[in-house]
């Protein structure tokens, strides 16, 4: 008997569940205000978008210094229980900060420190889902020497190492009906700082016509391996059955490689448009693994079957006046998540995202770059059916629904 | 200028904060679950222990939390019902109860690993701090009090503190009984309910069943005062009380749900130790049987040639080991005592092995064994006396055994309760559960849910806590579905069920 109530804990203990679809795609504000195009674009934030278009800048320095705040919501509920759950995550805050030098001519270049990847959701501890997540909070910062150099007047390359510091904390119940003797869920959480990795980021640029810009870039998948990160157990039985102390774990987490192509075509001597187009290649993600040091707790492993994803991008930009520059953008952006793997973690549907924004030359040295997006998603019937309880699947139904407001604000020093 | 960006700015911070993602239709708005016909604006649950929410042989914070009525209670606030459902908790999670700082109830079981690494329900150590001569002051949504019988939700002086020392009252009504003459139905109904549940009748059989029939079948005795704990309550008296309990509450319109009483054969205290319980190998066997030849050969036809036993009875007194797995032996008061028949003539035998024979029998298929013989059977009766086995050279003492005849004289009481129960729900337009029939099912196939599926297994089962009679949390939130369920159909509400996979079962904790 002792068996059976072991295998019951530790199957239902197994199912370490962590973000998905956690690209952030927050890497300008000029850009974010043109669906967040920019492959194709040459501008303050070209050293993310696209490193070639650096050679193509005309400014000797450029600096651009920016941030957003995520106002992101996610409600559940279950038609059949009745059970409704909703966030109350803190504000995200993505920030960038590039600079840009150009040389000589053909060659430039520059520095980016910028934040692609994180996620923060907290839903109220216990809620029904509390079993897959209570609360994750994951963040990466990307630092990138980059160099670009132009050959002839038509064509340029541009790229760089990325290092990556890269940090998660997150906190589930261990299964849905654990508790210590007073009724307090049982519950680990999993915290990882100071994970690092290198990749890299490559692009080109093509200007075929003096109106016509082409471009593609390619950025590098990079696994974030976390090593001798902290699981702590809180609320557990005081009983043999229930083993499980605080120890040390190894996972990995990826951060997918993504392609982008795309162009831009300036019309009418005021307007540009822009469309790019991304390709996100999640099928690395195909499962999540926590090696806990403690021999005598089970290591976990988690399908998440991830599928690679496409975002489509549209912007188009009014040089209004010799003060404002106005932008507009549209995006849609397929979830890479696939139907029965659909976690609350990361609870994301295919979305659109709407963007304005605008530029205020304060001086012929310093703008002023202020965006807003609004991510709306559709409402939708979704589970989880890779959480296991003896053996047996057990999933996690409902429906949700998104949103995101999205402002921004930046700086851009140039000369 | 500045101030005025900054207000706009902190403006529009609380406006894109406050904007939820909003389903078309959500679930939390009023008219998506209806109530229907029913009026739950006030529920209230009056019975035994099961509406308590007693587990593990107590009452306890958590278990009280988890009990049918409280599940149901929340399910109805989605429904348009009361937020708040007030319940008399416990002080602590240990259970158990102190009067005067003594204590007269035991601790909570819960699933401990012993020395030598095998888990088994354990007492949990430690000193209850819920007093039963501290008061709370109602009034109580949950009435449901452990121990009572259907006549004692109407007997004034249950609550009584004084009764409870002198073992005339109720300490779990004492503490909470808004005075020393109140009754529960009384208390139940001055807490104002729009709508009840009474589920009670359970301990009018239960007593008498857990104690292996050592009480007294009431049946046909009207004076409730004279019953014994252990005894079956007389059908009458029953459905004397029971009616005017109903009448109570359904006073004014109010609907509500009744529940009928589950047979005993379906729960884990009954079913969980095996008859044949005594393994034997053959030479054994044989000098067993060698004690016994005496009995068999001589004493019992003798008796039955006398006229003192019937033939029959003779033939079912048989004592008869063989290798292998044997039923125990034991002590029948249902059979002819003749104790002291064979301390006379021709049998002479001397007092105590006369005593041992008095009402012997071989325990056989039609018995249960009850859970508490578990830690009694193949141990000796007599620790410096190695052949003193229990089972086999002593007697399983009445109290561990449920013979068929008194299987029978419960379920006779259980199937009349049972028709008047489901007469007054029809007669009154009230919804019904059928707990007899759905405890049959967890005990023959078992529920499926999310996670597995629910059965009476002691301890791994799902359904019944430590004590082998009550549910878990998981059995109670079952019975709370049962109940929607039938409120539904009844009502026309669309209440929501809870998963049960979400209600946990068994607590693991060592001392």
């Amino acid at each position: 008997m002792k068996k059976v109530v072991l295998l019951a804990v530790f199957a239902l203990a197994t199912a370490v569940t962590y973000a998905g679809g956690y690209r952030v795609s927050l890497q300008g504000n000029k850009s974010l205000a043109m669906g967040h195009t920019g492959v194709a674009i040459v501008n303050s934030e070209s050293i993310f978008f696209n490193p070639a278009g650096l050679s193509y800048l005309e400014d000797k320095l450029s600096i651009s210094v920016g941030g957003f705040g995520v106002f992101s919501n996610v409600s559940y509920q279950n038609e059949t229980t009745g059970a409704f759950a909703e966030t109350d995550s803190p504000v995200g805050t993505p920030f960038y900060a590039y600079i840009s030098y150009k040389v000589n001519d053909w060659f430039a270049a520059g520095l980016a420190v910028y934040t692609p990847y994180g996620s923060r959701v907290e839903y109220e501890d216990d809620w029904a889902g509390s079993h897959l997540v209570n609360n994750i909070e994951l963040a990466a910062i990307f630092v990138q020497p980059t160099v670009s150099f132009k050959i002839g007047d038509v064509l340029s390359i541009g790229g760089g190492p990325i290092y990556v510091n890269g940090s998660v904390n997150f906190n589930r119940n261990l299964n849905r009906t654990l508790t210590d003797i007073d009724g307090n869920r049982s519950n680990v959480t999993i915290d990882a700082t100071g994970v690092t990795n290198w990749g890299w980021t490559a692009g080109v640029m093509l200007k075929p016509t003096e109106n016509l810009t082409i471009g593609a870039n390619y950025r590098s998948e990079i696994i974030l391996e976390a090593e001798n990160g902290d699981a702590i157990f809180e609320n557990i039985p005081n009983s043999p059955l229930t083993p499980f102390s605080n120890t040390e774990i190894d996972a990995a987490l990826p951060l997918p490689a993504e392609m982008t192509v795309g162009l831009s075509y300036e019309f009418c001597n005021k307007w540009t448009f822009a469309f790019d187009f991304n390709r996100q290649f999640w099928d690395v993600y195909e499962s999540l693994d926590i090696d806990f040091a403690d021999e005598s707790i089970p290591d976990s492993q988690n399908a998440r079957n991830y599928k690679n994803s496409s975002t489509y991008r549209f912007g188009l930009q009014y040089d209004a006046t010799s003060k404002f520059t106005l932008r507009a953008g549209y995006y849609f952006d397929e979830s890479p998540v696939q139907a029965g793997f659909f976690a609350p973690e990361t609870p994301r549907n295919d979305s659109h995202g709407y963007t304005a924004g605008l530029t205020f030359n304060v001086s012929d040295r310093f703008q002023i770059d202020a965006s807003f997006l609004y991510l709306q998603f559709d409402e939708v019937d979704a589970s989880y059916d890779a959480y296991f309880e003896n053996g047996q699947a057990v999933p996690f139904e409902g429906t949700y629904k998104n949103n995101a407001f999205v402002p921004g604000l930046g700086l851009t020093y140039k000369m | 200028m500045k101030n005025t960006f900054k207000y706009i700015a902190l403006a529009a911070v609380v406006a894109l904060a406050s904007c939820e993602a909003e389903f078309d239709n959500p679930v939390t708005d009023e008219g998506f679950f209806t109530s229907g016909d029913a009026n739950l604006t006030n529920y209230v649950a009056m019975g035994n222990s099961l509406t308590a929410g007693f587990a593990d042989s107590a009452l306890y914070i958590t278990g009280q939390e988890d009990s049918y009525p409280n599940i149901m209670a929340q399910q109805f606030a989605l429904a348009g019902g009361s937020e708040s459902f007030s319940q008399p908790l416990m002080a602590d999670n240990l259970g158990g109860l102190l009067l005067s700082g003594n204590q007269i109830a035991q601790n909570r079981f819960v699933l401990a690993v012993d020395a030598n690494g095998n888990p088994g329900p354990a007492v949990l150590e430690g000193m209850p701090t819920t007093e039963v001569t501290n008061v709370l002051s109602g009034p109580f949504n949950n009435m449901g009090i452990p121990g009572a019988k259907s006549f004692h939700l109407v007997t004034p002086g249950y609550g009584s503190i004084a009764g409870v020392a002198a073992g005339t009252a109720n300490p779990y009504f004492a503490r909470i009984a808004s005075s020393e003459s109140a009754t529960v139905l009384g208390d139940a109904t001055a807490a104002g309910p729009s709508f009840f549940s009474l589920w009670i009748g359970n301990n009018d059989i239960l007593g008498y069943a857990t104690s292996g029939g050592s009480g007294v079948d009431q049946t046909g005795n009207l004076d409730p005062s004279t019953y014994g704990g252990s005894d079956i309550t007389d059908p009458n008296v029953f459905a004397s009380v029971y009616s005017q309990q109903v009448e109570a509450l359904v006073a004014g319109g109010n609907g509500g749900v009744l529940f009928n009483i589950p047979d005993v054969t379906s729960i884990p205290f009954f079913t969980t130790v095996p008859g044949q319980s005594i393994p034997l190998d053959a030479p054994t066997a044989e000098l067993v049987n060698s004690n016994f030849a005496l009995y068999n050969t001589a004493v019992l036809p003798g008796l039955a040639g006398l006229g003192v036993i019937s033939a029959e009875e003779a033939a079912a007194r048989q004592v008869n080991f063989s290798a292998g797995v044997n039923f125990p032996i034991m002590t029948d008061d249902d059979l002819t005592d003749i104790t002291l028949i064979l301390q006379g003539p021709p049998f002479n035998l001397d007092a105590a092995t006369a005593g041992l024979l008095g009402q012997l029998r071989q325990a056989n298929a039609g018995d249960l064994v009850v859970l508490t013989a578990a830690s009694v059977l193949g141990t000796l009766a007599d620790p410096a006396n190695p052949l003193s086995i229990n089972g086999v050279a002593v007697p399983l003492a009445d109290q561990f055994v449920l013979t068929a005849t008194e299987q029978a004289n419960v379920a006779a009481a259980a199937a009349s309760y049972n028709a008047t129960i489901q007469g007054l729900a029809t007669a009154n337009g009230l919804a019904f559960v059928d707990a007899r029939s759905e405890l049959e099912r967890v005990a023959g196939s078992g529920i499926a849910y999310d996670g597995g599926v629910l059965t009476d297994t002691f301890v791994t089962g799902g359904a019944f806590s430590l004590d082998g009679v009550h549910p878990t949390p998981r059995g109670y939130a079952y019975v709370a579905n049962l109940a929607i369920q039938a409120i539904n159909n009844t009502y026309n509400a669309t209440i929501p069920q809870v998963n049960i996979g979400d209600y946990p079962t068994i607590t693991a904790a060592n001392n």
